[in-house]
């Protein structure tokens, strides 16, 4: 069975984002990275992949994105990952990635494949759920647990008040999201070594126009200085909270 | 044309997040001179639904088909775009929801409609049609325009408030055909959180960080949260540490949450933990450090030992309310 795993590269999260003259993202010396839950999917799915009680045999990475983007690819390859797929492009919303994501797996067999709830830039929430409609291939959200049964897959679905066990043949599209691997796989010397020789299949994308456009951005309006209550006197914070901004009610 | 609001289900009853929705989606109906169509699938008692229509909706569908007991995505996107189609829906609203988020891109994908999630009110304007949402977890707003005639969105949280302006309508029952063949989601185990206060629906949240030193020390969070109403929540490193079971963690990875009030206990305040939390309406932070990035978010703050502060301000509370 083979895994393909949907990555998005996005800028490092604790980075502060600011606006270029032209009222853009700036994106200068941004440090890149693997989308968080991407690099979770790609962790479970490296962790299946070594579990001699399952079939999966290969993981391979899918990304839309320039050729700037290969040195963080690299580092996904040296995590562990068989193989992987650049589509030279640079999307202008979600569903110019999901067509180019779309059209390649048209032309290809795949069983499984996984991507993340979201990218933590645009935060879309969006490619897994576009190309499974796209494929009208079957698929579940918010997954936060994966195990193989023979040809079948056991699937934990947090739903919005608790959670559920699910069985789901193959193919499959999964959204995962905090909770499918414990904490991200780090790279080894070795793994980064052999990534230097591993292939990055670059594809040349169709033409599509986007459904969307970024009209304008802005950055959040600065926040009045927090209001100080001495730590003699926490009765204090909890007047303030119930006669001043009201959210907590004592009497 | 017709707005579309797709109400979730969750064990026969409406999630809290409902009347926001519908609220909304009467709102923007009001703006094209369309009806506000809400789609409740599962089984559902009839209070339950015709009680949407106090939140704006002019009719309510109920499909109470029994194969729409647990969610299959595919057979869930096939019974919205059945009704989309008969009511010539033009804007499809969805929650912000584990639900919505699954199933908004797959009704979009069919449509050919753009799709933006997680829009924070109602467009900037409809001729061209511009929505707003935050991006790069919250750190810079956008507004975004849209293309297409068919649309299809997620509302964030707490994007505004539910109101009840209108009376109850009749519910419409719809025997919708569920193609089995399409289902492919078998349920073997359901766990529910039954009788706890959901995280994701509180008003008040108390949360705990790394400061909090010790598992124990969480129980001082539990007894403020239950004085209070509210839910308790905590940042990564303590439910990776085990310390807090893990829905409850708060932030970027974790669960986004926007209360009326978030109050943080030893909380440092990293820009991953805050991405979740800072749609709150009103932050409050204790912590030892003057410094921490947490009183630069906050709204009021105090710096002292979290420890030494829960105790006393559980006596203020509990004298206050005589009990
Ligand atoms: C990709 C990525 C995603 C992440 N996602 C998330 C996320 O979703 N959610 C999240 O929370 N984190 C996330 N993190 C981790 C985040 O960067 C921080 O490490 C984390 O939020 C810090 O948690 P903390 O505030 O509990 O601990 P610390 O940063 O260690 O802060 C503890 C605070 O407690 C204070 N303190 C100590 N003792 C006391 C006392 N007795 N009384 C009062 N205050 C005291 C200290 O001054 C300090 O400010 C993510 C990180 C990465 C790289």
């Amino acid at each position: 069975m083979e895994i393909i795993i949907l990555m998005s590269v996005v800028p490092d999260t604790s980075v502060k984002i600011k606006l270029t003259a032209d009222g853009l993202p700036d994106m200068k010396e941004i440090p890149w990275i693997i989308n968080p839950w991407d690099e979770l999917a790609l962790t479970r799915a490296l962790e299946l992949k070594e579990d001699p009680g399952n079939t999966v045999n290969k993981v391979t990475l899918l990304h839309v994105g320039p050729s700037t983007h290969g040195q963080v690819l690299r580092k996904a390859m040296a995590m562990g990952a068989d193989e992987a797929v650049r589509i030279e492009a640079t999307p202008r919303d979600s569903y110019e990635t999901a067509y180019h994501i779309v059209a390649f797996l048209q032309e290809r067999a795949f069983d499984l494949v996984l991507a993340g709830i979201e990218s933590s830039d645009y935060n879309g929430a969006a490619v897994g759920g576009l190309v499974a409609g796209m494929l009208d291939i079957p698929s579940v959200s918010a997954v936060t647990g994966i195990q193989t049964e023979g040809d079948k897959l056991h699937v934990v679905r947090e739903t919005d008040g608790g959670r559920e066990t699910l069985r789901m043949p193959l193919p499959l599209l999964a959204v995962v999201q905090k909770g499918i691997a414990k904490e991200p796989r780090m790279p080894s010397m070795r793994g980064l070594m052999m990534a230097r020789k591993k292939n990055i299949h670059v594809i040349e994308p169709g033409a599509v126009d986007s459904l969307t456009e970024y009209a304008r951005f802005e950055l959040p309006p600065p926040k009045p200085p927090c209001h100080m209550v001495d730590a003699t006197n926490p009765g204090e914070l909890l007047e303030l909270l119930e006669n001043e901004s009201k959210v907590i009610h004592l009497s | 044309m017709s707005i579309l609001i797709f109400a979730e289900n969750r064990n026969g009853k409406f999630p809290r997040h409902v009347p926001e929705l519908v609220t909304y989606g009467r709102q923007l109906a009001d703006q094209f001179r369309v009806q506000a169509i809400v789609l409740a699938p599962g089984r559902m008692d009839h209070p339950e639904l015709a009680a949407l229509g106090k939140y704006g909706a002019h009719r309510v569908l109920s499909v109470p088909d029994q194969s729409l007991d647990v969610m299959d995505n595919r057979m869930y996107s096939d019974v919205i775009l059945e009704i989309a189609g008969e009511e010539d829906a033009e804007i499809l609203l969805f929650a912000y929801s584990n639900a919505g988020k699954a199933l908004a891109p797959l009704v979009a994908a069919h449509l050919q409609a753009a799709y933006v999630s997680a829009i924070t009110g109602l467009p900037a304007g409809t001729d061209p049609f511009v929505v707003r949402k935050k991006v790069f977890s919250g750190k810079v707003f956008t507004d975004i325009f849209v293309k297409t005639r068919k649309k299809v969105f997620t509302l964030a949280p707490h994007s505004l408030e539910a109101s009840e302006h209108y009376d109850p309508v009749t519910p419409e029952i719809r025997h919708v055909k569920v193609h089995e063949n399409r289902n492919v989601t078998e349920r073997m185990e359901i766990k529910s959180q039954e009788g706890k206060l959901l995280l994701t629906e509180a008003d008040i949240v108390i949360s705990g960080g790394r400061g909090m030193q010790h598992p124990d020390n969480f129980k001082l969070l539990e007894e403020l949260a239950a004085l209070l109403g509210g839910a308790t929540a905590c940042t990564r490193p303590v439910s990776d540490e085990g310390w807090r079971p893990a829905e409850e963690h708060a932030g970027q990875t974790g669960k986004i949450i926007a209360p009326d009030l978030y109050f943080a206990f030893g909380i440092s305040g990293a820009i991953q933990h805050l991405a979740g939390v800072s749609s709150s309406k009103v932050i409050a932070a204790v912590n030892t450090d003057p410094e921490a990035p947490i009183f630069e978010v906050a709204d009021y703050g105090i710096v002292g030992d979290a420890l030494d502060i829960l105790p006393k301000m559980i006596e203020e509370i509990k004298r206050r309310k005589h009990v």
